[in-house]
């Protein structure tokens, strides 16, 4: 066995084209003339086997890492800073959405200090009202589109879906996949929906919003099939993996990103390309963030803890968050009432 | 900063009560020794913990006396079910001392926290819960006639899993009816020591549990002592072969847990991210210090590259230092003798030929230490390959087909342990077959449970322990004087 000459952190082979054509891509790096549900079915199911046991262990082994003092104010900070800020209701007015943007330019009117999130993600006709508060500012405004959360549409509706999202104003776009089109096997049909809400991401000036692409983990059930979707999502030029719609339990589990963050990791040795990974829906307190953090930095690297790279896609945990950065700069706990709630119950 | 830095998290070690001198467990009490006190030191620091004493053959024979009265007046007549009553007490016992159990643990062995605190102490009480089940079944238990306890039972055990160790040989024993002189390891006694102290607690009759302490003497006492019905002995195969050879011709009956050098063999279709944790997990747990550590890895050569270069990557990411700070993956190695021993092998592995990577990462100054190191370009020949290095040294061998990999795993004196690694469950089993090793892990490795017999194979030893097969060690059945 020769020793490699790359070890940790290099890319591999940067060899394949970055072309903008992802079918020629695909093409190119399963080597074949024609982007076939044969090719493509052979390409996926030679990606090595997950073991649940095994993943499900390693999972655990991280979330016993121990962070304390000034690591734990710094992977706070960078925890709030990778929020997708997200209200997805049907209840959802004008009012509440102007609200939750307010809250992500000023997260803690106590302590200005406090970082903003990423991103508040809404339903696309909500994005006009985001834009009045968030104009100007370095909070993106991402939108769910594609018939979320079911995906159960034909094209046109998703494509229509996506392009009014993106016209309205949006950074970033979060689709679902067709997962009764995944597990019939369909994979260029879940390849081909993915290049085309892509190309509609595409504004009038030739830049593009960013697509997240959300393949909703708890339907897929196996890790081998969140394997597989993570690649074939990355293959169809998504610029990150989602694992949620947070509509369908179980949404983002540690053993599940744990997969995707493998999958991010190795498309960049295998590409050059470096792509991001959201966990979304049941991520709700400072403790569990912090744990995804840890496999953040441990299977995909450094380079991943960064907000380009990495979010989380929640609604309460920022709430928490803010509570134990004030913890951390009082000593004590404050309590909810010194946490501002732009989203309570309603009901 | 830039980068996650882990701060410290260091475990408090005021949970122990470290006393500066021990004596000898015997007869229920704490009592001098005859012999010489030594010293034990924290490996990673070798700062002295404490003073222990050292028995003689004199003390040995007194310990003897009184588990031999233990064994005639309390413990061999007594129902299994008031066994069982004990077992439970000192295991439960176990459980809320845990921590302290855990942090001198690491404090004397040199060990991780994260693995004293998740592995160590919870399987020994383990060991302890699922014997005292067994305690009042023996009759049910498939082990002939009558099962009937030995009598005295001597044990000498290492001192890398100290505590596990003392559980895997103390639980049969007490839960089959025999009475115990038990010496630990010299590196290692003080977990031991305060296991006397939970055996106080429980209130077991005095004389049931001796805790000797002390060095190669001690040992060779506790084998020569006529009063011993069975020698139970965890170590190398050079001094169970010592033992072997002393009781035979005696009525002295044995069981000999030694050394390994076990293949973790990986297919190409194997699930290829939980078989570098798998090889991780299989000779990195315990600084490699595990007598079924998965030490040589034979990997099929068509993803040999891959799989070298995949567990480079994560290799980097362990962090080796203090074993009190509850993020340290890789500790301290135990003593002097046996990192002088790891340095030995692993530059003859260089003379040798063999490729030498490691991790160079920073190590603490003080202590023994040594770095998660890897070797490629192994061949069988090299003796790497063939000795048992006990410490944090991968070999790495390449097969083509599941018969070569099978003839190179069997092709060592020693059978202790095996893994396999692939996704095709046929051939899982068809392996388990063809390996002589007493344990064969599919898809994982270094997995303990008290329900699973473990021994070994050829040089690896002889006789079972834990699960139903090793309750065999421990009664005589039938007309079996």
């Amino acid at each position: 066995m020769s020793v490699p000459d790359t070890v940790v952190g290099t890319r591999l082979d940067p060899a394949v084209d970055a072309t903008p054509d992802p079918l020629a891509r695909a093409r190119d790096l399963l080597g074949v003339s024609r982007l076939s549900d044969t090719a493509l079915t052979r390409w996926l199911h030679a990606l090595p086997g997950v073991d649940q046991v095994g993943a499900e262990a390693r999972a655990a082994s991280l979330g016993t890492r121990s962070i304390k003092a000034a690591s734990k104010a710094w992977a706070i900070d960078l925890a709030i800073s990778m929020i997708d800020l997200t209200t997805l209701e049907g209840a959802d007015t004008p009012g509440k959405v102007r609200g939750l943007a307010a809250r992500a330019l000023n997260p803690d009117p106590a302590d200005p200090s406090t970082p903003s999130p990423a991103a508040v993600c809404v339903y696309g006709d909500m994005v006009p009202f985001a834009r009045e508060v968030l104009q100007g500012s370095t909070v993106r405004i991402a939108a769910v589109a594609t018939a979320f959360p079911s995906g159960r549409a034909s094209m046109p509706v998703k494509l229509a879906d996506t392009r009014d999202a993106v016209a309205n104003g949006a950074d970033e776009i979060d689709m679902v996949i067709d997962r009764g089109a995944f597990l019939a096997g369909h994979y260029r049909q879940v390849f081909d929906q993915i290049v085309a809400v892509k190309e509609a991401c595409r504004r009038p000036d030739g830049t593009s919003a960013r697509l997240k692409v959300i393949m909703e983990t708890g339907e897929l059930v196996t890790y081998d099939n969140v394997r597989r979707a993570s690649w074939l999502s990355m293959l169809a030029g998504g610029d990150f993996i989602k694992t949620s719609t947070g509509k369908i339990s179980p949404a983002a589990t540690l053993p599940v990103t744990l997969i995707m963050l493998e999958a991010v990791r190795d498309w960049r040795e295998a590409t050059g390309q470096q792509l991001g990974v959201k966990p979304a829906g049941g991520i709700r307190t400072s403790k569990d963030a912090i744990k995804f953090l840890v496999a953040v930095n441990e299977v995909a690297g450094p380079d991943w803890l960064d907000n380009h790279w990495f979010r989380f896609g929640a609604s309460s945990l920022l709430g928490d968050l803010i509570l134990q950065r004030q913890r951390l700069a009082i000593g004590a706990y404050s309590g909810a009432d010194y946490v501002p709630d732009d989203s309570p119950g309603i009901y | 900063m830039a980068t996650f830095d882990y701060a410290p998290a260091p475990e408090s070690r005021a949970v122990v009560d470290l006393q500066p001198s021990y004596g000898l467990f015997i007869g229920g009490e704490f009592v001098d020794g005859s012999g010489e006190a030594f010293k034990t030191i924290n490996p990673a620091t070798e700062e002295t913990l404490a003073e222990v004493a050292e028995a003689s053959a004199d003390d040995v024979d007194r310990a003897v006396k009184a588990a031999r009265a233990a064994y005639r007046g309390v413990w061999g007549r007594m129902s299994g079910a008031d066994r069982g009553k004990y077992l439970f007490r000192i295991a439960r016992i176990m459980q809320e001392r845990s921590r302290e159990l855990a942090v001198l643990e690491t404090l004397d062995n040199g060990k991780p926290i994260k693995e004293s605190r998740d592995v160590d102490v919870p399987l020994a009480a383990a060991h302890f819960f699922y014997h005292a089940g067994w305690a009042d079944k023996l009759g049910y238990a498939a082990l002939g006639p009558d099962p009937r306890p030995l009598g005295v039972v001597g044990q000498v055990i290492p001192w890398n899993f100290p505590l596990l160790m003392l559980a895997w040989k103390i639980a049969p024993a007490l839960a089959c009816g025999n009475t115990v002189v038990l010496k630990p390891a010299e590196t290692t006694p003080l977990t031991a020591l305060l296991f006397a102290q939970i055996c106080q607690q429980a209130d077991l009759p005095p004389g049931v549990i001796n805790i000797v302490t002390g060095a190669g003497a001690t040992g060779q006492a506790i084998v020569d002592h006529p009063g011993i019905d069975k020698i139970a002995f965890t170590g190398s195969t050079r001094v169970g072969k010592m033992i072997a050879r002393e009781i035979a011709g005696t009525r002295k009956r044995a069981t000999l847990e030694l050394g390994g050098k076990a293949a973790n063999i990986v297919f190409d279709d194997a699930p290829l991210d939980q078989t570098i944790e798998g090889i991780v997990n299989g000779i990195f747990f315990n600084q490699g210090q595990v007598c079924c550590a998965g030490s040589r890895l034979l990997v099929q050569e068509s993803i040999a590259d891959d799989v070298e270069r995949r567990l480079k990557r994560r290799l980097a990411t362990l962090r080796v230092g203090d074993p009190m700070d509850k993020n340290t993956d890789v500790g301290a190695i135990n003593s002097r003798r046996q990192l002088d021993r790891i340095t030995e092998l692993s530059a003859a592995g260089e003379a040798e030929g063999a490729i030498r990577w490691d991790t160079d990462c920073p190590l603490p100054k003080n202590g023994f230490w040594f770095r998660p190191t890897v070797f490629t370009g192994v061949s069988q020949s090299h003796r790497i390959a063939q000795e048992e290095i006990f410490g944090p040294v991968l070999s790495v061998l390449t097969f083509r087909t599941p018969a070569e990999a099978v003839a190179k795993a069997n092709n060592t004196p020693y059978g202790l342990s095996a893994g396999v690694w692939t996704e095709k469950g046929s051939r899982i089993l068809w392996m388990a077959d063809q390996l002589r090793a007493g344990v064969v892990w599919a898809n994982t490795f270094n997995q303990f449970d008290p329900t699973s017999p473990f021994g070994g194979y050829k040089e690896s030893g002889y006789g079972r322990e834990g699960g139903r097969h090793g309750l065999e060690a421990y009664v005589r059945t039938g007309g079996a004087a």
